[in-house]
């Protein structure tokens, strides 16, 4: 007996859209598992994991200040993806996008001009940007693969940040933790729900969905991108100029992860510190999937993943699970998700290996 | 009366949304070459694909010898004596001839011994196979040797050979007709896949006619006319296209001088080729697949650039450097070799697909927004003028048959009302009706004045279109010859790569 993987001829669209709640739920049933296997109460655990984080105003409020630059990333990086280009360095990318942006209140901490706070954001995304040309030059000039290359630089980007941290961005009064200075308040993003931590960033993130959707749908530059990812040579058909492609989506992906790197620091954490992103970087690789590489996906997606870190947070501490449960779900949600996808495209079939017995009389 | 060698008997064989073989019957007596004729789409893959123990029969039955039989795998074909030379072929360019065979049939004599043994075959059938040559040394004609030693090295009693002419030069294919009628001769049974009427008339001495997957006729070739097989095939009278030799105007097509050095040993140096393309006329490129036609056909359209801005002009503007968009907005259309993945994307609707190449001229992209409702228009437009059958202009490009999303490709570029046209292998793998309106369409074309250049390996097809041909060969390209004096047979020798004295 032999199990094969058969290619389906034609795969319906629903179901596309149908996996990610499938991967969700399968998600939701393996965790109830995992929570039966650690000894704690499956459905009061789910649900300490799941619902008590957004029962209130604020926990919503949480939720969108988590889904902000999970969505942001993903925007940007679905664009890559789409075209083949597969930028896995997000996470570097927001660090010197935050660093950057950051570097203007630590050399001018007295400063209260107003334009100091969009000064910082644009050169935020500047970071962002200058990080990703990096793989961008190697692959277009050395045809370098950028997977490896954009990830290997997420770790360069960390220890920058620690270098800095710990050496000349050090608050000189900060009784030597490895901060910088807290920033004065012209250099702090708005809130925008009064009474919780939700900031202008959040209308950012939708901006930065809304136009994405225009883009992927409705413009020519769009257009290219889809075909680039679909036929390479009907891209090239069509007149793209594949170079001027993957620098594109290269920096339109940096530059949103060093603008949601900048509004991290800005938005929420006020200074500059060891760590700035508990991984947005990489979890917006699954959200992007999980979005089904749209725009309207990803604002969906975004708040799943959100909803992770969160409920990881809180049954840490009502229940005193460990942290790393967060990490357990969004790992179960990429695996079933990519299984799903693949049941789309193939399907299972069971071969008996049987001869015939007059075959071998001949 | 001897039981013939393989019988089928009511095959049937449905995948999802087609049946493609319907309650097909096949009897096929030894020493018989029996064609398999169809248009594509007409189950004769499939068929064989079943004899072959590719796929299992949904019904029916199959007898070998006189005996039921169901073959499980190809191996267990293989074994039963059925052999089969795809179009396709699967040999390890690096390996020696003999190291290829060795790995494909699995015998326990290796070395010496079946060194020996493909020299005897070969020099039985005339092959003149060297067993210690590397494979990627060989002509493409010289690696279906090795394809058909590989399956006689095992003593088929049927020998399968789909689409085998397919990549070879009249002169190659004249050989392989002597190897398959000395085959025949001793007993051995063909089953011989092709569409191209006069080599079944040729040599073939029973012919099924698959039409939808049913059988629709059965006949000896030898007593029909090309004509009348055509018919049978797409179920219709044809209405051959009438034309007289045009007159034809200034150069609206330009290239001297263009080379290009390949960028590595799988892709082909172009050597200074020089020729032009006037106003209304059709001038055909010849030359069998892989002598650099793929390669040219990048550097005309400006997917690759020349080095030499001169080296192609179009309407008298110096364009070696432009961008294919440019080259559009100067009177260019474009139709590529590959119909899915390059001329179209498979994936997306019919009226995307207009985006492609139409975005320009079609108007449909105001700055850099889309405008769908005109895209629309267009892509409805393309299909009525076209006859393309299609289920909606929403629906998958690669959902449509060959023939029509040819006709569809075709057609797109016709509308943008070129120029210069450029089009490679405008009918390579489509059926014979849309094959006859995608020549028309040409024939119009050049008819109210576009500059047509038809890259093709269908020798019949360019005589049929062509003022002028000239042959590719090893990446450069003979002078060209007016249409009437030339004759299958010299096209055949340049294809080989003859001198054109000797020609």
């Amino acid at each position: 007996m032999r199990i094969k993987l058969v290619p389906r001829q034609t795969h319906s669209r629903l179901m596309t859209w149908l996996t990610p709640v499938m991967a969700l739920g399968l998600s939701l049933v393996a965790g109830t598992v995992v929570f039966y296997l650690l000894g704690y109460p499956p459905l009061q655990s789910l649900y300490a994991f799941f619902i008590s984080p957004i029962s209130d105003l604020y926990g919503v409020c949480e939720l969108l200040v988590k889904a902000s630059p999970l969505a942001m990333i993903a925007v940007g990086l679905s664009m890559g993806f789409r075209a083949n280009v597969w930028n896995i360095g997000a996470e570097g990318q927001l660090t010197v996008g935050a660093l950057t942006g950051s570097a203007l209140v630590i050399y001018f901490p007295e400063s209260n001009n107003i334009l100091i706070l969009p000064a910082m954001l644009i050169l935020g995304i500047l970071g962002g940007m200058a990080w990703a040309s990096i793989p961008a030059f190697l692959k277009t000039r050395f045809n370098t693969n950028e997977i490896l290359t954009s990830l290997l630089l997420v770790y360069v980007a960390i220890l920058l940040l620690s270098t800095l941290v710990h050496g000349p961005w050090r608050d000189p009064a900060g009784y030597n933790f490895p901060q910088s200075v807290l920033f004065q308040n012209v250099a702090t993003l708005p809130v925008i729900v009064p009474g919780t931590r939700l900031h202008l960033g959040t209308i950012f993130a939708l901006l930065a969905i809304i136009t994405g959707w225009v883009l992927i749908s409705r413009t020519l530059a769009g257009f290219q991108v889809r075909v680039s990812g679909m036929a390479p040579q009907a891209a090239r058909y069509t007149g793209v100029r594949s170079n001027l492609m993957i620098w594109c989506v290269l920096l339109g992906a940096g530059g949103l992860a060093g603008l949601a790197g900048i509004i991290e620091i800005t938005g929420l954490i006020g200074q500059v510190q060891p760590i700035i992103s508990p991984g947005y970087g990489f979890s917006a690789i699954i959200v992007a999937f999980l979005g089904r590489l749209h725009p309207v996906g990803i604002l969906f997606a975004s708040l799943v993943l959100a909803l992770s870190y969160l409920g990881g947070e809180f049954v840490q501490i009502k229940l005193g699970l460990p942290l790393g449960i967060a990490g357990v779900f969004q790992g179960m949600l990429l695996f079933f998700l990519l299984s799903c996808d693949i049941l789309i495209h193939y399907r299972i079939e069971i071969r008996k290996a049987s001869i015939s017995s007059s075959a071998r009389s001949t | 009366m001897s039981s013939p060698l393989l019988e089928l008997r009511g095959v049937t064989k449905a995948f999802p949304g087609v049946l493609a073989n319907d309650s097909v019957d096949i009897s096929i007596p030894e020493g018989q070459i029996h064609a398999l004729l169809g248009e594509n789409g007409a189950g004769k893959s499939t068929l064989v694909k079943i004899i072959y123990g590719y796929y299992a029969a949904d019904e029916g039955d199959m007898y070998w010898m006189g005996n039921s039989i169901s073959v499980t795998s190809p191996a267990h074909a293989r074994q039963i004596g059925i052999g089969m030379v795809f179009q396709h072929f699967s040999l390890f360019d690096a390996l020696s001839v003999r190291d290829n065979i060795e790995l494909a049939i699995s015998s326990k004599e290796g070395g010496d011994v079946l060194s020996q043994k493909i020299h005897e075959v070969s020099n039985t059938y005339g092959l003149g196979l060297d067993p210690e040559r590397d494979v990627f040394s060989l002509s493409v004609g010289e690696r279906q040797r090795v394809e058909i030693v590989r399956c006689l090295l095992q003593s088929p009693k049927l020998l399968i050979m789909d689409e085998p002419t397919s990549v070879l030069t009249p002169q190659e294919a004249d050989n392989l007709f002597k190897v398959l009628n000395q085959l025949a001769d001793e007993g051995c049974a063909i089953l011989y896949i092709s569409h191209k009427l006069e080599e079944i008339k040729e040599l073939c001495h029973h012919a099924t006619i698959l039409r939808q997957g049913k059988v629709v006729a059965e006949c000896d070739p030898t007593k029909e006319s090309t004509r009348s097989l055509a018919e049978m095939m797409i179920g219709k009278s044809l209405d051959p296209p009438t034309y007289e030799l045009k007159k034809t105007g200034e150069t609206k097509f330009f290239v001297q001088n263009l080379s290009r050095t390949a960028e590595d040993e799988r892709s082909i140096s172009l050597k200074n080729i020089s020729f032009d393309v006037r106003e209304g006329e059709i001038f055909g490129i010849a030359g069998v697949a892989g002598n650099g036609q793929t390669e040219l056909m990048e550097m005309l359209a400006g997917e690759v650039l020349a080095d030499d801005n001169a080296a192609i002009s179009i309407n008298g503007v110096e364009c070696g450097h432009r961008s294919i968009r440019e080259r559009r907005e100067l009177g260019a259309a474009i139709v590529p070799e590959e119909r899915l993945g390059h001329g179209a994307v498979g994936s997306m609707s019919l009226i995307e697909n207009v985006f492609l190449s139409g975005h320009q001229r079609f108007n449909l992209a105001r700055k850099l927004w889309m405008n769908y409702s005109n895209a629309r228009t267009f892509a409805q437009k393309t299909c009525d003028d076209f006859d393309v059958r299609h289920a909606g202009i929403h629906v998958d490009a690669g959902s449509l048959s060959g023939g029509n999303l040819q006709k569809f490709l075709i057609g797109r570029e016709i509308l943008q009302e070129p120029l210069v046209m450029l089009a490679s292998q405008p009918t390579w793998g489509v059926d014979a009706g849309s094959q006859l309106a995608i020549h028309k369409a040409l024939l119009n074309l050049a008819a109210n004045g576009t500059a047509v250049l038809v890259i093709s390996q269908d020798l019949d097809e360019l005589l049929e279109l062509c003022n002028r041909i000239a042959v590719m060969f090893a990446g450069s390209l003979s002078e060209p010859y007016p249409v009437s004096s030339l004759t299958a047979e010299k096209i055949g020798l340049l294809m080989g790569g003859a001198h054109p004295e000797a020609a």
